[in-house]
C-alpha cells in the first residue's frame, strides 16, 4: 500500500496522509517504459507506457473430420492471454512528489529506461530528485511543443473531448463531437502569462500572441488586495462577490445604456474604477469578482481579435486559470460570446491538465509511432470530469484533487469514420444525450444497477473452472457500482453520458477483471441450435412468392433479433415462436413499402451490414437476408464487432458461421467464393455503433466496392445509436424495442418494430430552389 | 482628493499668479488672468440665432449690430462645451477677446462675472483646475477672436459644480448647454432640477471626433498639436516630436478615459467604434487607490514614475533564463502582470512605488496590444491617442509609442495629441456653434 505523507504543509485542509491501494494508482509498473514528467506550479502529471496482460476469447472451429465424433459444437472457445499496450496518466498535488517517485521506485522492476521526458514550469526545480529517485536522467522538452502535441492527441483520440460550458442549463457540459479534421485551432493557454498558438497541423503551430494579464495576475494582485494568498480560495471568494461594487459600468456614466452604440447599462465600462472616487471598504469577494471579470475579459477579448484576425473559428482554452473551475470557465465563455457576438464558443477540454505530459510523453515514445494508432480512453481506469459546482460531491472532488487519473488503451485497429456518412463532422451516433435528459438518465442507471447481479452472475458462470473467478467478479461489480454512482452525480464525467457509454463502461470494467467474454458459451449454445434450423428456414423461405418472400425475409430478421441482452432469454426453441412476437403492421416506424417497391427496382451495388447478435439472430434472421441480396445481385459486407460485447457475434465466431452455412448452401457458398460475399471487423467492442470510429480497413472495402446500402440492426445499433444518422446513400434500419421505457418515449409498446428505410438528401440544386421540383424527391422511381 | 467636507459653493482660489506648466503659445496676445475686468462688455446682442434656445429668442431683442450670416446663426454668449465622463468633467470656455464698447455695455452682469470667474483663476474650489498650458489664445470662432479655455473637475464634484451654477444664475442667460459623454444623460435631470439648465445631449464619439479634427486643424504653429516619439525603443534618443496630422484617414483612434474606445475614423462624419476595453485609467487610478492608498491621479502617477515594475512581474528571462527564442519573445517582456507577486515572502519586498509603476505598466501595455490588434484588423497603421489617462503621462505615452514600434516591427506609428482628454468638450462646443 501506498502511504502517502505531506510535510511541512500543515497550513490548509488537505489530508495529511492518504493511504491508496496500489492496483488503483500507478497500475502496471511492472512492465512501465517510456517515463514522461510535466510538473506545473501545484500538480504533478507523471506519464508512462505498459503492457497489459488481458485475458480474450478466441474461438477456433473444430477439425472437420473430428467434429461428427466429439461432439455437437460446431466451434471451440479458449480464452487465451494477449498483450495490449496502455498510456497511464496520473495527475497529483506537487507535495506528493517525492513520496510518489520512491512508489515509483519500489515497483518498477525490470525497465530499461534510462530517460524520463519533462516538462512544465516545475520540471528544473524537480530535476535532481526525479534524477536521484528514479535513476533516470531528466530530458527536458518544450513546454509549448508538449502543450499542443498532447492536444492533438487527445483531440483526436477521445471523442467528447472538447466541451463548451453552459452555467446555468442544465447540463454544464455540452460536449462537441471532434470533427474528422481537428485543425486549425486557436489554443489559448492561461497559465501565469497567456500564450495564443495557432495550430495547422501535428507539426506546424505557431504562437501569434500573447498577454501578461493571465492567471499569475489574477492570483498575484489578488493575494496583494485581498490578502488570500491561494488561487483556489482567490477563486473561491470571486465565486461569492458582487464586481458592480468597484467597476464602474456604463449606467454608472450613463444613467442607463449607451443606446447608440448598442452598449447596456450593465456592462463595465471601467474596472475597478469605482475603487478611486468611493472612499469606502471594499470586500475581498467584491475585489477577488471585479479581478476576475477584468482579467477574463481580457483574455477573452485578445482571443476574440486573435480568431478574427486569422480566420479560426474552434478556440480552445486550458491553462492552470481555467482546469476545470467553473468560474473562469464561465466568466471566459462569458467573454468570449460578447466580444464575436455568439459567432465563435469558447472550447473546454476534458483533459486539459494532461495535455503537457501526453506531448512530453509522445516526444519520448516517437520511435514506437504512437500516432500511427487510435487510442481508446478505457473508463474503467479513468477518473473522468470532476463535478462543476464544488458543493455536489465534496469528498469525491476532494480525493479526485489528490490523484487522478486517465488511461487509454491502444486499439488494435485504426478507426476512421464511415465514408458514406452524409456529413461526418455533425454525425452524433448517439439518439438520447443522458447529460441533458434527467429522466432518460435516472431510468437508464437504475436498469443498469438493476441488471448487474445478474451481469456477475453471468460472468462468474463463463469461467466455471476458476475457483476465484467469484471474487473478480466481486470486484467488478464493485468498479461499475461505484462508476454508476459517479455518473449519477456527475453524469458528464466521460463526455455526454448514453446508454452506449453505459455499456462500453461495463464491458472496459468486465475486461478489467479478466471477464473477456460471459456470453462465450451462451453464444456457442445458441449459435450450435440455429445452424441446425438454417436449412429447413431457408427451404420454407424459398417455398414462398417473391413478395412475401421479401416479408418473410423482413420478419425474420426482426423475429431473431428480439433475443437480445435485454430481453430474458427465455425463448430459444424455435424461430417460429419469436415470429409471434413481431407485431403487425403498421409498425411503429414504417417504410416498408418503399423498401419493397425498391426491391422491384435494380438490385443494390453492395450492401455494408451491421449485424447484432449471435444465434437466431444471425444465423436465422441475417443471413437469409443476405442469401437474397446475394441471389439480387448485390455484393454483401458483414461488419461485426471486432472484440466480444454481451452475445453480440463477433468476427472470428461470424467466420466459423458462414463457413459452416456456405457448406449447407451453395449461394452463401459462392457468394464467399466469388468474393462477393465478405466479412470485415468495425474495430468495436461495443453493443452500440459509432459509424465516427470504424476500422480503417472496413471504410476501404466500402469504399471499394461502393455500397450504396448500409443496413444497421439492433437496437443497440439502430435505436441507441444511428437512430437519427443520416447516410449519403440509402439505408436499412430494423429493429425491435425490447425495453417497454423505451418503447414508450418513442410513442410504442413492448416489441414495437423500426423499420426505417431511408434515402439520402438530395444535392441542393445548382439554381435557386423551386418549390416544386424539391417534392418530387419523395417519390422514388426506379 | 477632497471628497469630504466640500461645500455647496465652489471657492474661489485665489492663486492667480499660478505659472502655467509649459510656456505659454508664443507670439499670441498673452492673457491676464490678475485684471479681467478691464475687458469690454456685450455679447448678449446675437440671440434669436438658431443655435439659441426658443426661450432665449423671446426674451431678447434681435441683434442690431452685425447682419452677417455668421452672426445671425451665432449663438449667444457664453459659450461652453462640456464632456461629463465617468471620472472627469471637462469643460471648454471659449472667452471672446474682441467685445465692442457696445457690446461690453449691454453684457449683463451674470455673464460679466462668470467670464472674469473663470478667466481670473486657475483653480476652482477644491478640485477644479484649469489647464492654462493647453490655452489656444486668439482662436477664431464663428466670427469672433477670442481665447479657448480648457477646465476639468472630478465628476463626483458635479454637484457642487451645479450649485456654483445656479448661485451665478447662468439659466438667466438662457443659453444652450451642449454636453456630451454618459454624465449628460445620467445628469440630465440634475442640470434642469439643481440648476434649471436644459441640457443638449450630444453623442460623445461624435463630439470626440469633430473635436480632434477641429483641434488639430486650428492649431498650426509651435507647439504642434499632434505629435511622436522618435526612437521610442531608444530611453537616451527618445524624443518628441512634432507631426503634421494633414492627412488623417485612415486613422485608429484611441480614447483612453476611465475605459477605453478603440474608433476607426475613415472621415469626419464616417467612423466606427471597433471595440473597447475596461482596462483603463480608471482601472489604473483605482487599483493604486486599493493598493498603495493613494488618491489621486497626479499621486499615483508621481509613485509609478518612482518605482520599478520589473520587481513586480514576471519577465520572460525570470521564466527561461533569456530570451524564448522559440517563439520570438525577448527576456526583457512581461510574461506575467503581477506575476512575482504569488508568494508573501515576493510581495513583502516590494514598495508602493513598485506597485504603482506595474499597475501602469500593466494597463498601458495591455491598451497597445488591444490597439495593435485592431490595427492589423483594420488595415489601419496610424494610431492616435487622446484621453486624460495620458495627461503628464510621459510614461504611458513612452510605453505606447514603444510598443506600438516594437511589436509591428515598425509598421505601426503612434501619434498623441496635446489636449489629450479635451476633445469630446471641444465637440460640444462645434456642436454649439455650428450643429450639425
Amino acid at each position: 500500500r501506498l502511504q502517502l505523507r505531506l510535510a511541512g504543509h500543515g497550513s490548509h485542509s488537505l489530508d495529511k496522509s492518504i493511504t491508496l491501494p496500489p492496483d488503483e494508482i500507478f497500475r502496471n509498473l511492472e512492465n512501465a517504459k517510456r517515463f514522461a514528467i510535466d510538473i506545473g506550479g501545484s500538480l504533478t502529471k507523471l506519464a508512462y507506457y505498459s503492457t497489459v496482460q488481458h485475458k480474450v476469447a478466441k474461438v477456433r472451429s473444430f477439425d472437420n473430420t473430428a467434429k461428427e465424433a466429439s461432439s455437437e459444437k460446431l466451434y471451440e472457445i479458449s480464452v487465451q492471454e494477449e498483450i495490449t499496450a496502455r498510456l497511464h496518466f496520473i495527475k497529483f498535488e506537487n507535495a506528493y512528489i517525492e513520496t510518489c517517485l520512491d512508489f515509483i521506485k519500489d515497483h518498477l522492476v525490470n525497465t530499461d529506461t534510462k530517460l524520463i521526458k519533462a516538462t512544465g514550469g516545475g520540471a528544473h526545480k524537480f530535476k535532481d530528485l526525479i534524477e536521484k529517485k528514479l535513476g533516470l536522467k531528466v530530458d527536458k522538452e518544450d513546454e509549448m511543443t508538449c502543450l499542443i502535441r498532447g492536444c492533438n492527441f487527445v483531440l483526436r483520440n477521445i471523442p467528447h473531448e472538447a466541451f463548451i460550458f453552459t452555467k446555468h442549463a442544465d447540463s454544464e457540459f455540452r460536449f462537441q463531437n471532434t470533427h474528422p479534421d481537428i485543425f486549425p485551432y486557436l489554443l489559448v493557454n492561461i497559465g501565469s502569462g497567456v500564450s495564443i498558438i495557432k495550430v495547422e497541423s501535428e507539426d506546424k503551430f505557431e504562437r501569434i500572441g500573447g498577454s501578461s494579464i493571465g492567471g499569475g495576475t489574477f492570483w498575484g494582485l489578488g493575494a496583494l488586495l485581498t490578502k488570500t494568498k491561494r488561487f483556489d480560495e482567490l477563486l473561491q471568494l470571486a465565486s461569492k462577490g458582487q464586481h458592480t461594487n468597484l467597476d464602474m459600468l456604463v449606467k454608472d456614466i450613463y444613467g442607463g445604456s449607451y443606446g447608440s452604440l448598442g452598449l447596456t447599462g450593465d456592462l463595465i465600462a471601467s474596472s475597478f474604477g469605482k475603487s478611486a472616487t468611493t472612499d469606502k471598504e471594499f470586500s475581498k469577494e467584491d475585489i477577488a469578482k471585479s479581478l476576475l471579470h477584468m482579467i477574463s475579459n481580457d483574455i477573452g477579448q485578445l482571443a476574440c481579435l486573435y480568431a478574427r484576425l486569422h480566420s479560426l473559428t474552434r478556440v480552445y482554452f486550458g491553462g492552470f486559470f481555467i482546469r476545470g473551475h467553473p468560474v473562469t470557465m464561465h466568466t471566459i465563455t462569458y467573454s468570449i460570446n460578447f466580444f464575436t457576438k455568439g459567432e465563435v464558443q469558447a472550447l473546454f477540454l476534458r483533459h486539459e491538465g494532461y495535455l503537457g505530459a501526453i506531448g512530453a510523453f509522445l516526444k519520448g515514445a516517437e520511435e514506437d509511432n504512437p500516432n500511427q494508432y487510435s487510442w481508446g480512453e478505457n473508463y474503467a481506469g479513468s477518473s473522468g470530469l470532476m463535478s462543476a459546482s464544488p458543493d455536489i460531491n465534496p469528498m469525491q472532488r476532494a480525493r479526485s484533487g489528490t490523484f487522478d487519473m486517465l488511461e487509454m488503451d491502444r486499439l488494435e485497429r485504426k478507426l476512421v469514420n464511415l465514408p458514406l456518412l452524409e456529413d461526418p463532422s455533425s454525425y452524433v451516433p448517439d439518439t438520447v444525450d443522458l447529460t441533458v435528459d434527467p429522466l432518460a438518465r435516472e431510468y437508464w442507471l437504475f436498469c443498469f444497477e438493476d441488471a448487474l447481479d445478474g451481469v456477475v452472475k453471468r460472468a462468474v458462470a463463463s469461467q466455471p473452472d476458476l475457483p476465484e473467478a467469484v471474487e473478480r467478479a466481486e470486484k467488478f461489480r464493485q468498479k461499475y457500482r461505484h462508476k454508476l454512482q459517479t455518473l449519477r452525480q456527475q453524469p458528464f464525467a466521460y463526455g455526454s453520458l448514453t446508454v452506449r457509454s453505459l455499456l462500453d463502461t461495463r464491458e472496459h470494467c468486465l475486461n478489467e477483471f479478466n471477464f473477456p467474454d460471459p456470453y462465450s458459451k451462451i453464444k456457442q449454445r445458441e449459435n450450435d441450435a440455429a445452424l441446425r434450423c438454417y436449412q429447413k428456414a431457408v427451404a420454407a423461405l424459398d417455398a414462398l412468392g417473391w413478395e412475401e418472400k421479401q416479408f418473410a425475409l423482413v420478419r425474420g430478421v426482426l423475429a431473431g433479433n428480439v433475443f437480445d441482452w435485454g430481453a430474458k432469454a427465455f425463448f430459444h426453441s424455435t424461430s417460429l415462436l419469436l415470429l409471434l412476437f413481431v407485431p403487425e403492421r403498421p409498425w411503429l416506424v414504417d417504410s416498408y413499402n418503399q423498401w419493397l417497391q425498391r426491391l422491384k427496382g435494380p438490385p443494390h451495388k453492395c450492401a455494408v451490414f451491421f449485424v447484432d447478435n449471435s444465434g437466431m439472430d444471425i444465423i436465422l434472421g441475417v443471413m437469409p437476408f443476405v442469401r437474397e441480396l446475394l441471389l439480387r445481385g448485390t455484393e454483401v459486407v458483414l461488419a461485426s464487432n471486432s472484440s466480444p460485447a454481451l452475445n453480440d457475434v463477433t468476427n472470428g465466431e461470424l467466420q466459423i458461421l458462414t463457413e459452416t452455412i456456405a457448406a449447407m448452401d451453395p449461394i452463401i457458398q459462392a457468394g464467399l467464393k466469388e468474393d462477393r460475399l465478405v466479412l470485415v471487423q468495425t474495430g468495436s467492442s461495443s453493443p452500440c455503433l459509432d459509424l465516427g470510429r470504424l476500422d480503417k480497413e472496413l471504410t476501404i472495402v466500402v469504399r471499394e466496392r461502393r455500397a450504396d446500402l448500409v443496413v444497421i440492426e439492433g437496437m443497440g445499433r439502430a435505436v441507441h445509436t444511428n437512430y437519427f444518422a443520416r447516410l449519403s446513400c440509402e439505408s436499412l434500419k430494423m429493429a425491435v424495442i425490447k425495453n417497454p421505457w423505451l418503447a414508450e418515449r418513442l410513442g410504442g409498446k413492448l416489441f414495437s418494430v423500426v423499420f426505417k428505410y431511408e434515402l439520402p438528401t438530395p444535392p441542393p440544386p445548382a439554381a435557386p430552389p423551386m418549390k416544386e421540383e424539391e417534392e418530387e424527391e419523395a417519390v422514388f422511381s426506379p | 482628493m477632497a471628497l469630504n467636507g466640500h461645500r455647496g459653493d465652489i471657492e474661489v482660489n485665489n492663486d492667480e499668479d499660478e505659472t502655467p506648466t509649459k510656456p505659454l503659445r508664443s507670439a499670441r496676445e498673452e492673457m491676464t488672468p490678475d485684471d479681467p475686468a478691464d475687458e469690454p462688455a456685450g455679447g448678449t446682442a446675437t440671440t434669436g440665432g438658431p443655435g439659441a434656445s426658443a426661450r432665449g429668442a423671446s426674451l431678447h431683442r434681435p441683434g442690431t449690430t452685425r447682419s452677417d450670416s455668421l452672426r445671425r446663426s451665432r449663438p449667444p454668449f457664453p459659450w461652453f462645451g462640456m464632456d461629463i465622463g465617468g471620472t472627469l468633467v471637462k469643460l471648454v470656455y471659449f472667452e471672446p477677446k474682441d467685445i465692442t464698447a457696445e457690446e461690453e455695455q449691454e453684457e449683463v452682469e451674470n455673464l460679466k462675472s462668470i467670464r472674469r470667474y473663470l478667466t481670473s483663476n486657475t483653480a476652482y474650489g477644491q478640485t477644479g483646475i484649469r489647464d492654462v498650458y493647453l490655452e489656444l489664445k486668439d482662436l477664431s470662432l464663428c466670427g469672433r477672436t477670442g481665447n479657448l479655455h480648457f477646465i476639468r473637475f472630478p465628476t463626483y464634484d458635479l454637484p457642487a459644480f451645479l450649485q456654483m451654477v445656479r448661485n451665478k444664475h447662468f439659466s438667466s442667460l438662457h443659453t444652450t448647454l451642449c454636453a456630451t459623454g454618459g454624465g449628460a444623460y445620467k445628469f440630465e435631470t440634475d442640470f434642469r432640477t439643481m440648476a434649471d439648465l436644459q441640457l443638449q445631449k450630444l453623442d460623445e464619439l461624435d463630439c470626440l471626433i469633430r473635436g480632434v479634427l477641429f483641434t488639430e486643424s486650428v492649431v498650426v504653429s509651435d507647439p504642434s498639436e499632434c505629435y511622436y516619439f522618435e526612437n521610442p525603443s531608444d530611453p537616451e534618443r527618445c524624443e518628441q516630436k512634432p507631426y503634421g496630422l494633414q492627412d488623417p484617414y485612415p486613422l485608429l483612434l484611441v480614447n483612453i478615459g476611465s475605459g477605453v474606445s478603440i474608433m476607426a475614423v475613415y472621415s469626419e462624419t464616417d467612423y466606427k467604434r471597433v471595440t473597447g476595453t475596461s482596462l483603463g485609467g480608471g482601472t489604473f487610478l483605482g487599483l493604486c487607490c486599493l493598493l498603495t492608498g493613494c488618491s489621486t491621479f497626479e499621486e499615483a502617477l508621481e509613485m509609478a514614475s518612482e518605482g520599478e515594475s520589473t520587481r513586480v512581474d514576471k519577465l520572460v528571462k525570470d521564466i527561461y533564463g533569456g530570451d524564448y527564442e522559440r517563439f520570438g519573445l525577448p527576456g526583457w517582456a512581461v510574461a506575467s502582470s503581477f506575476g512575482n507577486m504569488l508568494t508573501s515572502e515576493k510581495r513583502e519586498g516590494v514598495s508602493k512605488a513598485d506597485l504603482a509603476r506595474a499597475t501602469l505598466v500593466t494597463i498601458t501595455n495591455n491598451i497597445g496590444s488591444i490597439t495593435r490588434m485592431c490595427a492589423l484588423n483594420e488595415n489601419i497603421n496610424k494610431v492616435v491617442f487622446v484621453g486624460n489617462f495620458l495627461r503628464v503621462n510621459t510614461l504611458s505615452m513612452k510605453l505606447l509609442a514603444y510598443a506600438m514600434d516594437y511589436w509591428s516591427k515598425g509598421q505601426l506609428k503612434a501619434l498623441f495629441l496635446r489636449h489629450e482628454g479635451y476633445f469630446g468638450a471641444v465637440g460640444a462646443l462645434l456642436e454649439l456653434l455650428h450643429p450639425s
